[in-house]
């Protein structure tokens, strides 16, 4: 009776027949079916998130507990112990490390939105000839084995004498990085409605005031998303850095975390999954943050 | 002086398209030109080169006498409201409609003053603030009103403002567009393909067909006097029944199917119509011009009878469309376009190409007429249209002043 105490008038008549459908006859086979559902989904989840799970668990774990093994430490913690996090950050100087692939992830991000942009931008706009093939051609050269640069790319900077420099990762990230990053952004670019910057050059506005004004904050979503995804590509490299990088003090982070663990006795998983957990925070959190903003219907109000 | 003119105006694409042939418009300052037309017909084209978004291949485009054929747009003071709006997504409502005024340096209380005033105009005050794509379709073509209305430009440019809208809000836009547009000044191109948009709205419209000015005039005259077999067909709605006839030597007659008319008296010595007599025409009449005859009232009208079958009746509450059928051949004067998505005038003309046999009449809302039944429609012959079969130009028509050689009229 409260419900119809409670809807307008307008509303009452649907309210009331709601309450007069005929009972379903199927009752017991279709909650049987979502239970079967709900349970298909745990076990999914259970089996995907296990691995990260049990990541997590063992940074978690003291060096004794690590050198027990599974089997003997059970599925859930008995306490947490932050010791194989702390001894990342002293012994090992994991913090250098993580500086090292931030500057060259970071660099690398940097340029490859510069150049990506402004190649999305007139591959979308203008009217070049050949546009599709010099863009299949970008595609392609993502492609490319990165094992078989590896070779040329040591005796270049071997000549130069800039091995074991983090410097010339920068550009040789771009490798990883602009192919997908120019397609992206010249996919985005197109998607940007030609009228916007007409009606800004209608406006007044030179071209690249309407590029400053109009084009760019409208493919800010894009731009973002593309950068985040070349950041990713870059931090995550590792047979560059295990072929470049010599000393301790040069690595990036991946090729720290192998470091870790080795040692005579034991193999310290505690402090590689310790490790693993703090590389994947600021990943995570840049995801987190840039799903905020790939907000689509940021362009949905511009067209009709 | 913000008169706008256009001189030989051509457009032909890199590809050899030829989009717009042979332009020539005056539009003074305050005056609404019209370009009208089915799709692809050349109209957006020419307009955007008024704009200066397209290049101009040949000719001359000059504002006040002063040639902006290689002005950039945005140095040309025009203000131009887009099909799709084309609002800036990332900006609010007041920072739309102030753009180009920022653009401009305007100081800032000046540029907030104009904005107001703009959205007062329009009724957009309380959504100020809001992003475009927090407002319906109706409140977003209004600040595109807004964006352009605030610049007191020289020139407005409207490209198919209305077409976005549903049919109602349409009706209401139409005449606050025509409103504001008076009450401003400014000559104004307007573009669209709806040709009750073009006839209620326009000073002057100018119908377009594959590239090429067709006609451009008064609406009345549109009406009246249509140059051609397309303007004739196209402006009306529905349009213009259009049939082969033949005319008898004298020029009293024309045989339409097994059927015939009367002519009236002026059209026997009409100049244009020396050459066709005892040949094939065409021969136009309007919907508007029949009627059904209904319980023998039909005296004294024994010349002006045509007789047909209804097809279809359709009920509009003020009056009848009755759809019926001729023994006479059809003939179609819309070339049909590549878009489907068509509008009054031109939905009239695929039919036309399509159910060929069909033809439309207004009679009164009275008539019990139906479908299946046999009916006899009273043609004001006062009124027929005759036009040249291969060229399709007009030769006689109600409000047509016979401008060749003058010949005794028989009376």
């Amino acid at each position: 009776m409260s419900t119809e105490a409670s809807t307008p008038a307008v509303l009452a008549p649907v309210a009331r027949a709601r309450r007069r459908r005929p009972p379903r006859r199927l009752r017991p086979k279709s909650v049987l079916r979502e239970i079967g559902f709900y349970l298909l989904v745990l076990i999914v989840l259970a089996i995907s998130l296990f691995p990260f799970y049990w990541i997590l668990r063992t940074a978690f774990e003291t060096d004794t507990e690590a050198a027990q093994g599974s089997t003997t430490t059970g599925l859930l913690p008995s306490h947490l112990s932050f010791s194989a996090f702390s001894n990342d950050f002293t012994q090992q100087h994991f913090l250098t490390p993580l500086i090292n692939s931030a500057i060259v992830a970071a660099g690398a991000t940097v340029i490859t939105i510069v150049v990506a942009s402004l190649a999305g931008y007139a591959l979308a706009r203008f009217p070049i000839r050949g546009a599709r093939t010099i863009l299949g051609f970008v595609l392609v050269a993502g492609f490319f084995p990165v094992l078989a640069m590896i070779g040329p790319l040591f005796l270049l900077l071997k000549d130069l004498g800039l091995l074991d420099n983090i410097y010339p990762l920068i550009i040789i990230y771009l490798v990883y990085t602009l192919p997908i990053a120019t397609w992206l952004l010249t996919n985005f670019f197109s998607q940007i409605p030609r009228d916007l910057e007409e009606a800004a050059l209608v406006d007044g506005a030179t071209r690249m005031q309407a590029l400053r004004k109009v084009v760019i904050p409208v493919a800010v979503p894009g731009v973002f998303t593309t950068a985040i995804l070349a950041f990713i590509l870059a931090w995550n490299d590792f047979a560059f850095a295990v072929s470049f990088l010599d000393t301790p003090n040069s690595f990036t982070a991946p090729l720290a975390i192998v470091n870790f663990g080795q040692s005579a006795f034991q193999v310290y998983y505690n402090r590689i999954d310790a490790a693993v957990v703090i590389i994947t925070i600021p990943i995570a959190v840049l995801v987190l943050f840039a799903q905020r903003r790939i907000v689509a219907g940021l362009t949905a109000g511009s067209v009709r | 002086m913000a008169t706008v003119e256009l001189e030989h105006v051509t457009k032909i694409y890199p590809n050899g398209v030829e989009a717009v042939s042979d332009v020539n418009l005056q539009v003074a300052e305050g005056e609404f030109m019209v370009l009208v037309g089915p799709s692809g017909c050349g109209k957006t084209t020419t307009l955007r080169m008024i704009a200066g978004l397209e290049d101009v291949t040949e000719g001359e485009i000059r504002v006040g006498d002063r040639l902006v054929n290689d002005l950039s747009a945005s140095d040309r003071d025009m203000a131009m409201v887009f099909q799709n709006y084309a609002l800036y997504p990332h900006m609010t409502v007041a920072d739309n409609i102030g753009f180009a005024l920022k653009l401009r340096h305007l100081p800032k209380d000046e540029v907030r003053a104009k904005v107001e005033e703009a959205a007062r105009v329009l009724g957009l005050s309380e959504h100020l603030n809001r992003k475009p794509a927090q407002l319906s379709g109706g409140q977003r073509q209004r600040v595109a009103m807004g964006r352009a209305i605030v610049r007191e430009p020289a020139v407005f440019l409207m490209d198919e403002p209305l077409s976005n809208l549903d049919a109602k809000l349409r009706v209401q836009m139409r005449a606050e567009v025509a409103r504001i547009q008076r009450r401003l000044g400014v000559a104004t191109f307007y573009v669209t393909h709806d040709q009750t948009e073009a006839m209620t709205m326009g000073d002057k419209v100018a119908v377009f067909n594959v590239g090429k000015l067709q006609q451009c005039d008064e609406p009345q005259t549109l009406y009246d006097t249509p140059a051609n077999l397309f303007v004739a067909a196209f402006i009306g709605s529905p349009a213009m029944n259009l049939y082969r006839g033949h005319l008898n030597p004298e020029l009293t007659r024309i045989r339409i199917g097994e059927q015939e008319l009367e002519l009236p008296g002026r059209l026997r010595g009409l100049g244009a119509l020396q050459p066709f007599r005892d040949k094939p025409v065409v021969v136009g009449i309007r919907p508007e011009d029949l009627n059904s005859v209904e319980d023998g009232d039909g005296h004294g009208t024994a010349g002006a009878i045509l007789q047909g079958n209804v097809d279809l009746v359709e009920s509009l509450g003020s009056e009848k469309l009755v759809h019926f059928r001729l023994d006479a051949e059809r003939v179609s004067g819309v070339i049909g376009s590549a878009d489907d998505d068509s509008s009054e005038g031109l939905d009239a003309g695929e039919i036309a190409a399509s159910a060929a046999t069909v033809g439309t009449a207004r009679v009164a809302a009275s008539s019990r007429l139906r479908a299946g039944d046999e009916t006899r429609l009273k043609v004001d012959t006062e009124r027929l249209h005759l036009f040249d079969p291969d060229s399709g130009d007009a030769l006689a028509g109600p409000g047509r002043v016979d401008t060749t050689a003058p010949s005794p009229a028989a009376a």
